[in-house]
């Protein structure tokens, strides 16, 4: 018999840390900071447009590129957060997360050899749809003294005459980094200089704290033609199942991701579309709400890190933290697993996010209080054990 | 700086409303306020009344002791210079009574009472209540299920349903 199996798909190396998952997933009793979803329902009020839509017998497929009064919608919201006018026909359409949203910038723009900057460590799917649709991945490391920031200067390191593509993972989902003003600024002329287009993942955008206010890569002079803007309803809204992302693109670009989107998916949920819609409209004050839930353990994980000896640079996005744990001198998931098997607590190696994730993990804190006390409290004993403070 | 304290009272009594039992410790942390000014925050607010106590939510349907409690309508004619005030005095002395509120619309008190009985709360309606000068009518309503109290639903804990480890 014939191998069924595509050679590029065999090739896609598969996610280095399932083993550790694998683990995670037999032991029940274990003690999770491991999630990458809120833990709050989604708010009532969304949850309920979308039960109603169901009554009203809404249970059709939408247009391909989502319902009128949705992309209005997010074209008012993009204009009211990021303070940048999208074409609410033209230049927006809704997909099935936001994940959707970044396979189909990175197959609607690249032919093969077309080489990708992915920073890293940075969420898992850059690298493979790269792949699949073609495109040479080119990693840009992100580094701890930099806070994780991406600087002008790894782009005109990294970049080739073949570099087209520039995927901008802010705020950022392993390490919390946010991006500020002065950064993006410097990042766009970099962009412009050598004539490279944005994937700009701001899934994210709505969770950062303190005076850090999220700054979107297209708002900035001559960029919103060259950024394609994902975001979506999931990590703002803790909407994660019902699967609803968008991007706002220009015109040309996103017509063609439409048309792949229209083989492949058809369109977004429709129940999920009516219920992001009263997101978009009277959302603003759940996102507020657990906004100032997600500072308040921000502070409190970040307090206890520091107090048992964990060094962690402070993340003003996202919710997660990053630290840093090289100096027990084993690989991230030796102490993952360890941590896991020793004190039945989970979280994520750093190596999960790309090889420059070595020597960190990732911390969680989209969990209620009394269970992030828990799980902080055997983690110090764990590290404990380790600086031999306690007998093991 | 009256304008930040301001901004951690309402944070610190979001989250003592939420969980009374959180230490000032943690509020110092979770605020970067420190303990020091979170328990003096805690202290102040004690003091001007802010704060006016610190209850426990019991679902006593999960125990076998009876407990009843109904809200009864109250209609009155508002006492010469003194308004509503002094009847509702007279009304929250009693120690049954767990709750006195004035209302807008067809009757003037909404009283909760709480009882070990039907029989003693309507004994306590008939015979304290309605008795009090100026009373002009009272409406008793038992409540059967309580499913919903102080912001928190009278259900089973909800499992965490998400996926323990994800990237």
């Amino acid at each position: 018999m014939r191998d069924p199996l595509s050679r590029q798909v065999q090739q896609l190396k598969p996610s280095g840390i399932r083993k550790f998952f694998d683990i995670v997933s037999e032991m029940p009793d274990a003690v999770s900071l491991g999630v990458g979803e809120p833990d709050f329902a989604t708010p009532w009020p969304i949850r309920e447009a979308g039960i109603h839509s169901l009554e009203l017998a809404h249970t059709h497929y939408t247009s391909n590129a989502g319902l009128q009064e949705l992309k209005t919608e997010i074209a008012r919201y993009l204009k009211r957060r990021i303070g940048v006018s999208y074409d609410d026909r033209s230049e927006i359409f809704v997909t099935v997360g936001g994940s959707e949203a970044i396979d189909l910038a990175l197959r609607a723009m690249l032919d093969p050899g077309d080489e990708v900057l992915i920073p890293q460590p940075s969420y898992v799917s850059y690298e493979p749809c790269t792949r699949l649709a073609g495109g040479a991945p080119v990693i840009i490391e992100l580094q701890e003294k930099d806070e994780f920031r991406l600087t002008a200067a790894q782009i005109d390191a990294a970049a080739t005459e073949r570099t087209k593509i520039l995927v901008l993972p802010f705020p950022n989902n392993p390490t919390g980094s946010v991006l500020r003003r002065e950064d993006l600024e410097q990042i766009a002329e970099a962009v412009i200089r050598h004539d490279l287009y944005v994937i700009s993942d701001e899934i994210y955008s709505e969770l950062t704290y303190g005076e850090t206010e999220h700054v979107s890569i297209a708002s900035l002079p001559g960029m919103q033609e060259r950024t394609v803007l994902i975001n979506g309803f999931s990590k703002a809204y803790a909407m994660t199942g019902w699967r609803m992302g968008y991007a706002a693109a220009p015109e040309r670009i996103l017509k063609q991701m439409v048309k792949i989107h229209q083989y492949a998916i058809m369109c977004a949920p429709t129940t999920s579309q009516y219920a992001g819609v009263e997101a978009m409209r009277s959302g603003d004050a759940d996102v507020a709400r657990m906004r100032a839930s997600y500072d308040q353990r921000r502070r409190y994980v970040l307090h206890e890190l520091h107090d048992m000896g964990l060094p962690c640079f402070e993340p003003m996005g996202a919710f997660y933290v990053f630290p840093n744990i090289s100096r027990f001198g084993m690989t991230s998931e030796d102490f993952a697993t360890k941590l896991l098997y020793q004190e039945k607590v989970a979280v994520v190696p750093g190596t999960a996010f790309g090889d420059c994730g070595e020597g960190f993990i990732r911390i969680s804190y989209a969990y209620s209080l009394e269970n992030l006390k828990k799980a902080l409290g055997r983690v110090r004993k764990f590290v404990e054990k380790l600086d031999g403070k306690t007998e093991a | 700086m009256a304008e930040l304290s301001d901004k951690s009272k309402a944070q610190i009594l979001e989250i003592l409303e939420k969980d009374s039992r959180t230490s000032a410790a943690d509020i110092g942390i979770m605020l970067g306020i420190g303990e020091e000014e979170a328990a003096a925050q805690i202290r102040a607010m004690e003091e001007e009344g802010v704060i006016c106590g610190y209850h426990t939510l019991v679902n006593w349907e999960k125990i076998s002791e009876e407990k009843v409690v109904a809200l009864i309508e109250v209609r009155v004619t508002p006492q010469r210079d003194m308004g509503f005030d002094k009847l509702a005095e007279r009304i929250y002395q009693y120690e049954e009574v767990q709750a006195v509120y004035l209302m807008s619309g067809a009757y003037d008190f909404t009283v909760i009472i709480e009882g070990r009985s039907m029989k003693s709360v309507a004994q306590f309606v008939s015979s304290k209540l309605a008795t009090i000068d100026g009373v002009l009518s009272t409406a008793t309503h038992f409540i059967l299920k309580t499913y919903k109290d102080e912001g928190m639903v009278m259900l089973e804990k909800e499992k965490d349903e998400r996926i323990q480890v994800m990237p």
